[in-house]
């Protein structure tokens, strides 16, 4: 079994795991290598891709808008887009508000201006009706969604549902029931009472603007957030954890599968970016060190016509860098070793650069594709793998 | 990034230096309590050496500290209800967690309860919301009593010898580019400045310009004194590095270029061994204390 298998007949694939560990760039090679070796139409949604990216993409920059990616030449066909939190509530607010004064109206409120600039649920949540919006197009075989660093993937898993409960919450109708009745009853409230000395009483009435003009939207933000929540367990969507082999990232990686887990979605794999080659935890590697260390150098300085002291300088250097490779190397054996996986686990190699083309993206995408699960990564695999 | 291990290693640095510190997660789920030994940190905090104390940020106490300070409420047993209310306001008002945040951490500067306060703080995207909520409640709230107090947070908050930001970043593009982002939203939307750069994870170059060909050559000739293969893997990992230096010094001169030339860019080095993470922490202390 392969990721390649496992996303056969998959209609979106979420990557998701700490920050920089390259999930931006893994999200883009499977698009580019999906698009490229299958007929399917891919669709990947992302954050905020690097500039290198969209370079080797073929792309001037990559906008909230959905771009062609024209160097992909098939049998598939391959579209990206960014997430810009902002401008996607902007034309949330202007599709789904009753009427055109209706939307002036939110968009020019100081509470939405914040609201979406400035605090993350915001863009948590909107990830999730951008996703909707694009699976509602009907024009992609597969969607995928590169998300925000982990920290704040459960609220972006709870954001639909929290959103919903937010609308058809009790406190929501009465604050605002006050602004369609008038403002009696209200100041009686203690709750009113407490919050009214700390934040005032404008600051409250502000807040009720708001959410009256927004409540013409009520219907279609909770009914939305249910089918988002409909399409994240449906069994054609999954997820893909990545994790480089650092202790953080690691830990982050695990206690995401454990949540995705519990609440029932479907973890296609984990994928562990950036594995150090085989050969630098190999013994070989301590013996010729140890072999260079312990070395005569004079006729070697003799042959190579330099100083015996600037020679030995030389290897010196060269003896702590492998040393401290293979250390490093040695951590990440112990590290992948002891990885007890329930979801099928990957590892694909650390590169010597950046990637920088499509067909530095298009190798990688398809070695993630193509590299078999593992449950256990003994030293056979991992020396396949590396 | 290893942006708690820095925000570890500089408490532990100016703790060293004799200064009183608190070191403050914003995460709940933040490790940072394991490189001291503690495996759980509360919104008390926890003192783990003679002058460096731990907690972890909890907007739910810290509402509980406002109220009784602000308001004399003693919230003691019924939290229930005012908490439900709290996540109801919080969700609906924004900026309400984290003024509430940005309220207790100045508050402990206003009040001297420590010489330092360090915060480990979210993630690169979520800070700048917290350093602008005083700005963003000002323009929100226009009376009542948390419109008074976003006064003194400002006054602290726009005060470089009182706050700073240090931005962890390592020689990689993303990072870099999330740190000349951040700096820009810090400039635009907040009055704190920023007080350094620290490059976590920078190599060294492998040996001096001078000793190059001498590199060049033993990697050429590959003498017939070392077996066949025994210079090939220390060759392997030469390249290794030069190959992760030249992607990094590039990095690097994009992100000076992007800087102001008073910033101070701090190099701290990549920490090879394998240690466990106090040690780290005091590795990085060291190599940080120098720099302070």
């Amino acid at each position: 079994m392969s990721l390649r298998e496992a996303i056969a007949s998959s209609k979106i694939l979420v990557t998701c795991g700490a920050g920089g560990i390259g999930k931006t760039t893994a999200a883009a090679a499977l698009g580019v290598a999906l698009s490229q070796s299958s007929q399917r139409r891919v669709l990947v949604l992302t954050i905020d891709p690097a500039r290198r990216l969209a370079d080797a993409l073929g792309l001037d920059g990559i906008g909230n808008e959905v771009t062609s990616v024209k160097e992909v030449t098939g049998p598939g066909k391959l579209d990206v887009a960014m997430l810009d939190t902002r401008a996607s509530w902007d034309s949330l607010i202007h599709r789904h508000a009753p009427d055109e004064e209706t939307a002036q109206r939110i968009l020019s409120n100081s509470l939405y201006q914040n609201i979406t600039g400035r605090f993350i649920q915001s863009h948590d949540y909107i990830a999730m009706e951008r996703l909707y919006e694009l699976v509602q197009l009907n024009q992609y075989d597969l969607i995928v969604l590169d998300t925000p660093p982990s920290r704040n993937a459960l609220d972006f898993l709870d954001a639909p549902n929290r959103m919903a409960d937010f609308f058809s919450s009790r406190l929501l109708r009465w604050l605002t029931a006050p602004a369609r009745g008038g403002m009696r009853g209200l100041a009686a409230k203690p709750f009113t009472q407490i919050t009214d000395r700390i934040l005032g009483a404008q600051f409250l009435s502000d807040i009720t603007e708001f959410f009256v003009l927004l409540e013409s939207m009520y219907a279609g933000f909770i009914e939305r957030a249910r089918e988002v929540e409909a399409l994240l367990v449906d069994p054609t969507t999954g997820f893909l954890v990545i994790s480089t082999l650092d202790e953080a990232p690691l830990h982050e990686a695990a206690f995401f599968v454990n949540e995705l887990e519990k609440r029932n979605l479907r973890v296609y794999g984990w994928l562990l970016n950036r594995v150090l080659p085989a050969s630098l935890s190999s013994p070989s590697l301590l013996w010729a060190i140890n072999e260079l260390e312990r070395a005569s150098l004079d006729d070697v300085a003799t042959d190579l016509n330099v100083p015996l002291t600037q020679l030995s300088t030389v290897t010196k250097s060269l003896v702590a860098n492998a040393r401290a490779w293979s250390n490093v190397a040695l951590r990440e054996r112990q590290l992948i070793s002891t990885l007890r996986s329930s979801v099928p686990m990957v590892a694909v190699p650390s590169l010597d650069g950046e990637i920088s083309d499509l067909e530095g993206l298009f190798a990688l995408g398809q070695r993630i594709l193509d590299e078999p699960f593992v449950l256990e990564f003994g030293d056979d695999q991992r020396s396949e793998s590396a | 990034m290893g942006k708690t291990t820095i925000a570890a290693g500089l408490a532990q640095a100016l703790a060293n230096e004799g200064k009183s510190v608190l070191l403050c997660a914003i995460d709940n789920r933040s490790d940072i309590g394991e490189a001291f030994g503690l495996s759980q940190l509360h919104f008390e905090p926890q003192s783990v050496s003679g002058n460096l104390s731990l907690m972890v940020m909890d907007t739910e106490s810290a509402l509980r500290d406002y109220l009784r300070i602000n308001m004399k409420i003693p919230v003691v047993t019924k939290i229930g209800p005012i908490a439900h209310a709290f996540d109801f306001v919080a969700t609906a008002a924004p900026g309400v967690r984290e003024i509430l945040t940005i309220g207790k951490l100045c508050y402990d500067v206003r009040e001297n309860t420590y010489d330092v306060v360090v915060v480990d703080a979210p993630a690169t995207g979520h800070i700048v919301g917290y350093l602008a909520a005083p700005q963003a409640i000002n323009a929100l709230v226009r009376v009542g009593l948390i419109r008074n107090q976003t006064d003194w947070m400002l006054e602290i908050l726009s005060n470089p010898e009182k706050t700073g930001v240090v931005i962890v970043t390592t020689p990689e593009e993303m990072p870099v580019v999330e740190t000349l982002q951040l700096l820009k939203k810090l400039y635009e939307e907040t009055t704190v400045q920023a007080a350094a750069v620290v490059v976590n994870r920078t190599l060294s170059d492998l040996v001096v310009p001078r000793d190059e060909p001498v590199l060049a050559g033993l990697s050429a000739k590959r003498p017939d004194e070392f077996s066949t293969s025994s210079l090939d893997g220390l060759f392997e990992a030469a390249r290794l590095s030069s190959a992760k230096n030249t992607v990094a010094h590039e990095h690097l001169a994009t992100l000076r270029q992007g800087l102001d030339d008073d910033l101070s860019v701090i190099a701290q080095p990549y920490l090879f061994e394998g240690a466990n993470a106090s040690s780290i922490v005091q590795a990085v202390a060291t190599s940080l204390g120098e720099e302070i």
